[in-house]
């Protein structure tokens, strides 16, 4: 490309520039249950503004978005109603999961808990606190987008796995 | 230092504020029920915050009714269930308040392992759900409850959490959402 | 353009809705869509437990004729974390993060109120700092409880804004629990006997810009909200639960006083110095969704005035109960002495105990009274630790609140009650 503005042409592969144009577009379906849903809705209003990170058009449908937040405990009741939600989400997808309760259980090591939603749904990004605080999601959300151009995600890496057993 | 030793800053002295009215309660309900109290446990004697009676079963209900009708303790604060690991193995226990006099009183009645308790929804609707949790956590049946189904616990869920014998850590997993009865709509 | 001509355009159109042919006033009977060629189709509908408009994870299956629910199921456990059971097996100190995760939007109120729990239990007078600051936190909390209960309640009626203007508000009522504890949310701010840490230098003096402010916001909000007649119509009317009622099931709180059910622990059965405080509480009579509504935006009103006045008298003091068994040891003497190394490792590790005995403490907290009923048998943890959580009464009576109103007024009524699921599951 000249620095002039008049393109001439820019050499690149066609999995960066898919990778490129899908961590910019990134639609979160909150699945919050408990206290991080609460610090979720920080991260999303005023204070800390999601938007900025390309990820604000929060869409409830499943069907519709393609990063999935966990925020807050999974329990055994709850958890075949994630995997239904993980089943309905178009390829590819993204999971994050926010505060100790979703990656591992945290404090509640008891009967009803799962103990990580790992057991349940392939996640990419954790997020460590509990809750954690926003900039602990925005820092997730980058991470997950340096993820994606990479394209080390489960999804993507799914994904190849399908083409190269096709080919 | 315990229970009986009162703070004026965490409620003060209920003792004294409210142990007219607490006689008051214990007498009539002496009168007018003969049979129907165990024992009594007294904030003076005992170290509890507020009087605790234990009523026989069969009385339960006369005696709670009369409680709500006659003394104003129309407000069901807490229901709920406690694995005593006695003979008798189970303690339900009922909370009430005044709303005029906030005057507060606790009864307890004891219930063997496969005892069942008569629904308490007649003298307050509110009763229903915890009931509903009473059996969900402790296993302990209602007769003429209308929907005693689980309600934190799937469905399937096999065993009482809250029994002393449930290990801390008994998971149960399912891989399907909890089904719905279809007959809940008819 | 002549005159005659003009009358075709809207702006001459009558005014009055009644020459249409409709109904001057709205009509209840209208709700039963009688010539409504869906009469008697019943559709099943199910909410959640992942909708957007249930608040945490909860379900409501319903039964609509047309567009009116006929009959409703709640149901709820979708994140119950085992916390009565975890009661029995942690020790009372252990046990104080767990309170956090029981109403989340007001963490320091639960701390406060188990905390008082125990040291009931235990006889324990905690010094007069230590319940300033405590009665400030249990305001603070009402507060930011509050506000984000009408915040939700208009999001989901389609008022966005409303929301962010409550939000920058809680915002800043973070960064103020972060000085005094170091978290935003789940604070564990007291402890059993005292606080964490004491306030910083200069704390009252931020809360009182703060309450300035807020109560700038409040009177913005609403000017905003309160008068909006979209709200109104959303509102008014909308899913009565009567005085009745209320007594039936057990209701309290602003749920409570909003239904006429005039029942405040904070003046009725006063602890710590709210006996000394001057405060009102704000009742309403019909007990609808806008009734509820307006009894939190009064009641946030009120608490600024309390958090103003515990300001004004907090005086410098010890925040520690002179009681060997709860002192939680100076890191210093820990650090340095031996005595002071096990005594740290004894405390941490098998706890105190508590003497026999048992009692229910019941404290006002945000959404109603939440009482923590202690059974204990002389040992560090308890034999029975059962959580009376006001969203779980409240929450019951969605099923009556409901039947009969449009399937959208359940948002509306959902969300007035302020159910939280932390505290509805335990």
């Amino acid at each position: 490309m000249s620095k002039d503005g008049s393109s001439d042409f820019f050499t690149t592969r066609l999995e960066d520039m898919v990778n490129w144009a899908r961590k910019h577009s990134l639609f979160p379906l909150p699945f919050g249950t408990s206290c991080c849903g609460i610090e979720l809705m920080s991260t999303l209003a005023s204070g800390y503004d999601m938007a900025r990170f390309g990820a604000e058009v929060v869409r409830f449908s499943p069907r519709q978005s393609d990063l999935l937040i966990v925020a807050g405990i999974v329990n055994l009741k709850m958890a075949p109603v994630l995997r239904n939600i993980y089943d309905q989400m178009a390829d590819p997808k993204w999971v994050i999961s926010m505060g100790a309760c979703a990656s591992s259980g945290g404090i509640f090591n008891v009967y009803s808990v799962t103990q990580g939603i790992d057991t349940v749904i392939p996640v990419d990004v954790y997020v460590p606190g509990c809750p954690p605080a926003p900039e602990g999601l925005l820092n997730a959300l980058l991470r997950l987008k340096d993820m994606i151009a990479r394209g080390e995600t489960h999804s993507q890496r799914r994904e190849r796995a399908l083409k190269e057993s096709q080919a | 230092m315990n229970i009986q030793n009162p703070v004026p800053t965490l409620y003060g002295d209920w003792k004294e504020k409210f142990s007219l009215q607490w006689s008051a309660i214990i007498s009539d309900l002496k009168a007018k029920f003969p049979d129907a109290l165990e024992s009594i446990l007294l904030p003076e004697t005992h170290p509890v915050d507020i009087p605790t009676l234990f009523l026989k079963k069969e009385y339960a209900m006369e005696v709670l009714r009369h409680l709500k009708d006659a003394q104003g303790l129309g407000f069901l604060t807490d229901y709920t269930a406690s694995d005593e690991g006695e003979e008798k193995r189970f303690h339900l226990i009922v909370h009430l308040m005044s709303v005029e006099t906030k005057v507060r009183l606790r009864l307890k009645i004891r219930l063997g392992e496969n005892e069942t308790m008569p629904t308490l929804i007649p003298i307050w609707e509110g009763a229903n759900w915890a009931e509903r949790e009473i059996f969900d956590m402790f296993g302990i049946r209602f007769e003429g409850h209308p929907d005693l189904r689980r309600i934190l616990m799937d469905v399937r869920w096999e065993g009482h959490p809250l029994r002393k014998d449930y290990p801390l850590r008994g998971y149960q997993v399912f891989l399907t959402p909890e089904p719905i009865d279809p007959e809940l709509f008819k | 353009m002549s005159q005659e001509n003009s009358k075709n355009f809207r702006t001459d159109a009558p005014l009055d809705v009644t020459s249409w042919g409709f109904p001057a006033t709205y009509d209840v009977s209208l709700k039963k869509d009688s010539d409504d060629i869906f009469e008697d189709s019943k559709v099943l509908v199910n909410i959640g437990p992942t909708h957007p408009a249930m608040h945490g994870a909860f379900r409501c299956m319903a039964r609509l004729n047309g567009e009116v629910i006929e009959k409703s199921f709640c149901e709820f456990g979708y994140t119950h974390r085992a916390k009565e059971k975890l009661g029995e097996n942690r020790t009372y100190h252990q046990f104080v993060v767990y309170t956090d995760r029981l109403n989340y939007c007001s963490a320091l109120a639960n701390n406060v109120a188990y905390a008082m729990s125990v040291e009931r239990l235990m006889g324990i007078e905690v010094p007069e700092r230590a319940v300033w600051i405590r009665m400030m936190c249990a305001e603070l909390a009402r507060i930011i409880d509050h506000l984000i209960c009408i915040g939700i309640n208009a999001v989901d009626l389609g008022a966005f804004s409303y929301f962010l203007y409550g939000y920058h508000q809680r915002e800043k009522a973070y960064t103020l629990i972060e000085k005094l504890c170091g978290a935003r949310l789940t604070t564990s701010y007291t402890r059993i006997g005292g606080l964490m840490a004491d306030a910083p230098e200069g704390w009252e003096r931020e809360l009182k810009e703060w309450i300035k402010e807020t109560r700038q916001v409040i009177e913005e909000m609403d000017s905003l909200l309160t008068e909006n007649r979209i709200w109104l119509k959303r509102t008014k009317g909308v899913a009565i639960f009567n005085k009745e009622d209320c007594l039936k099931y057990s209701y309290t709180g602003p749920n409570a006083r909003a239904a006429g059910l005039d029942i405040d622990l904070r003046r009725d059965q006063p602890c710590m110095f709210y006996d000394k405080m001057e405060f009102d509480v704000p009742v309403a009579q019909t007990g609808d969704v806008f009734d509820r509504y307006y009894v939190r935006v009064e009641e946030i009103k009120q608490s600024l005035n309390i958090l103003t006045q515990c300001a004004d008298r907090i005086k410098k003091g010890p925040i520690w109960a002179e009681d060997k068994r709860t002192r939680i040891p100076e890191k210093e003497r820990v650090y340095n002495t031996m005595e002071g190394l096990i005594h740290h490792f004894k405390f941490f590790m098998t706890g105190f105990d508590v003497p026999a005995g048992e009692a229910y403490t019941p404290f006002e907290a945000a959404n109603g009274e939440l009482g923590f009923y202690i059974i204990s048998k002389g040992g560090p943890s308890a034999h029975r630790m059962r959580i009376r959580s006001p969203s779980f009464w409240h929450y019951q009576g969605l099923d009556p609140m409901i039947q009969g109103e449009y399937i959208a007024d359940l948002v509306a009524a959902l969300g007035s009650i302020n159910v939280i699921a932390g505290e509805l599951d335990r």
